[in-house]
């Protein structure tokens, strides 16, 4: 068994015409929790995608657990599925079932469990999460980092090896910002899984994770340990983790010339 | 909502769905007048059905004792032949006699079956001698009219 | 002039083409739909509880909207027969309007902007808020899980439906015509037997019943399926399912009555 689950080759990806993703190399070790950042648009979200299987690469290669991704067939892909764990951006829970149900999707779809492990399963893993005492709940009733934390609850609930985070701290209060962090840590290390978290929250990842990518414009224009990326002097990283306005990354978007729009060259 | 609640509502549903179902066929539909019971098949011809159709009920004494089964053209005799299939529960004798009849002035067609004298009873398969066709009203105010120009000639002669 | 002209032919066309080719995707997610069914009759009570939601929830409106329905044919069916003296005919004129034709039509119109929108909107809403993509990346066919039993739920549904509807409309129709208005019961239920025949005319009224079933259905998930996953694209998508499936069901009447009736 190959140390690194994930290992991406000159990976590139199309969408239609439009090239998203450029000749993209990244590695994944095992027990890992890796970030992958950039500014909204870059291609981060379509690599997680690609990772999961719901879209094949347009050239290069993507290995997950050494299974290449873009020759797998649904059967193998569903299969491959079973041992991966996705948290949603906003959560994804299933709105007409309860916080309890929700955890047991899984566990009902997948196994034959009797009803008396299912129980048991959920509320161990509603536990890691801190919310059994929440399981009778509907997700509507939830607040924002507590919905965050049933979706991680459900996804580790087949004990994936590994979880793919579309954007777990978007519009978290910084409590449930640093307890969301703390969880996803602290669930990679006990259960052994690893962790693949796209996100554009910078303080909060460099606390946790292991390296860091940075995407932009569809290739990888950095990467490092969170010690690396704080010292790093790249003007892209340099305007992304401090916040800057102006840097690489321009404040306006592409415009004529403003006196001209205004009317005052003239 | 517990399972156990949905399935009890579920299970209602049905239940009222198929009642209807039953009240539409039974009570609404002509399924309750169907004889589940054996029927005995009795041949008729007609100069004139008139508006008669299949499934027509055909009634001794006003009561539904049978239905048209079929409906057909003789063509050697010109005639219209009606086949009636008949409940088993009932027997006729065998020089009953048909005649179809309307129910009110502008209702439906019905076969009127009247009781004959004979010993022996219809058996499957025998045909009625004694029938009377339908009355063709344009014929019948034809008739009416013609009489009438007769009594008033009549009248005017002497 | 000419210019613009050529424009608007070649818009009519792509927008045929356009149609045509979105029925043939509908057409493909039928038979998906059908070919993923076998999950959902394994674990029935998937599908009971889309009966529930697309049958039970619609029950009061169909009962009510019956009961009216058979009341106003009740009262116009009155007026228009004792001018030819033929009130009696009046259950005939009630039940046989019911079973063909209002029954099976409206109780499928109530049905598709009752459980048809709803439909629509719920699984355009699980698109948006990407319950279906999480579906998916836990290994779970969302046709299978999620299409299939509101398909099935919705198909049972239907026919009951508009078996209720039809027998809450013959009720009022009594109601209205032997309790209110005074006409001999015995005439207008025996008229009614003697008129309304069970493989003719019940049977047909449920046969429609099943087709309008299966067509609202297919319309309502396909439009949510298909949704863009936005907020507008959902609400498009439901007012696109009510609209569509009502002319389906009228369009299917008229074929299906056409065939059905024909020389009878």
């Amino acid at each position: 068994m190959s140390d690194n689950l994930i290992a991406i080759k000159d990976l590139s990806f199309s969408y239609g015409q439009r090239l998203v993703l450029k000749g993209i190399n990244l590695t994944a070790r095992r027990g890992q929790v890796i970030a992958i950042m950039g500014n909204s648009g870059c291609g981060k979200t379509t690599l997680l995608r690609l990772i999961g299987g719901a879209m094949k690469p347009t050239s290069g290669s993507l290995k997950v657990d050494g299974i290449e991704m873009g020759q797998i067939d649904q059967v193998s892909l569903y299969q491959l599925r079973r041992r991966m764990g996705m948290l949603f951006q906003f959560g994804a829970l299933f709105t007409d079932m309860s916080v309890f149900e929700n955890v047991a999707f899984q566990l009902r779809e997948h196994t034959d469990l009797p009803e008396a492990m299912i129980r048991d399963l959920v509320f161990m893993k509603l536990n890691a999460v801190g919310l059994r005492g929440a399981h009778e709940l509907m997700p509507s009733e939830l607040s924002g980092g507590m919905a965050r934390r049933v979706a991680l609850a459900r996804s580790i609930s087949l004990d994936p090896m590994l979880i793919l985070y579309d954007e777990p701290f978007a519009g978290l209060d910084p409590i449930s910002l640093g307890v969301t962090g703390n969880l996803i840590r602290r669930l990679t290390d006990t259960l052994g899984m690893t962790s693949i978290v796209v996100t554009h929250d910078v303080q909060e990842s460099l606390k946790m994770v292991d390296y860091v990518y940075f995407v932009s414009e569809g290739v990888i224009v950095a990467e490092g340990t969170p010690a690396e990326i704080k010292a790093s002097q790249l003007p892209y990283v340099h305007q992304f983790v401090h916040g800057e306005e102006n840097g690489p990354v321009p404040f306006h978007f592409p415009a004529a010339d403003y006196a001209a729009d205004l009317g005052l060259a003239a | 909502m517990q399972r156990a609640t949905l399935d009890l509502w579920v299970g209602l549903f049905v239940v009222a769905g198929i009642v209807a179902v039953l009240f539409l066929a039974l009570k609404v539909g002509n399924l309750g007048s169907y004889d589940n019971g054996e029927t005995y098949t009795v041949k008729a011809s007609f100069d004139n059905i008139g508006g008669l159709k299949p499934r027509a009920p055909v009634k001794s004494a006003g009561v539904v004792v049978g239905r048209v089964a079929e409906i057909g053209f003789d063509p050697e005799n010109y005639e219209a032949f009606v086949t009636l299939s008949l409940a088993a529960r009932y027997s006729f004798p065998r020089d009953s006699s048909a005649a179809i009849m309307t129910s009110g002035l502008l209702g439906e067609q019905y076969i009127s079956l009247e009781a004959g004298g004979d010993e022996k009873m219809l058996a499957n398969g025998d045909a009625l001698k004694i029938t009377q066709g339908a009355v063709v009203l344009e014929n019948l105010i034809g008739q009416f009219l013609y009489n009438k120009n007769e009594s008033q000639t009549e009248q005017a002669a002497p | 002039m000419m210019q613009a002209l050529i424009g608007h032919i070649r818009g009519i066309g792509r927008r045929t083409v356009d149609r045509v080719s979105r029925m043939g995707v509908a057409a493909r997610f039928f038979l998906l739909v059908l070919l993923h069914s076998g999950p959902s009759f394994r674990r029935f009570h998937l599908i009971i509880r889309e009966i529930f939601t697309a049958g039970v929830l619609s029950l009061i409106i169909i009962l009510v909207s019956g009961l009216f329905v058979g009341m106003v044919l009740g009262l116009q069916g009155y007026e228009t027969l004792q001018t030819y003296g033929a009130e009696e005919s009046l259950g005939v004129l009630v039940s046989l309007s019911l079973v063909r034709e209002l029954g099976p039509v409206v109780a499928a119109l109530l049905f598709a902007s009752r459980a048809g929108s709803a439909i629509t909107a719920e699984i355009g809403l699980m698109k948006a808020t990407e319950q279906i993509a999480a579906m998916e990346m836990m290994a779970v066919d969302p046709i299978a899980r999620v299409v299939a039993p509101r398909f099935w739920g919705a198909v049972i549904s239907m026919p009951l439906l508009a078996a209720l509807f039809s027998a809450m409309g013959v009720l009022g129709g009594y109601l209205v015509g032997v309790v209110l208005i005074g006409v001999d019961a015995g005439a207008f239920w025996s008229q009614m037997q003697a008129a309304v025949d069970f493989k003719e005319d019940i049977l047909n009224g449920v046969i429609k019943s099943v087709v309008f079933g299966i067509a609202v259905t297919i319309i309502a998930l396909f439009e949510g399926y298909d949704a863009p996953p936005t907020a507008e694209g959902v609400s498009r998508a439901t007012t696109r399912t009510v609209v569509t499936s009502s002319l389906a069901i009228l369009g299917l009447d008229f074929v299906l009555t056409a065939f059905m009736f024909r020389g009878v």
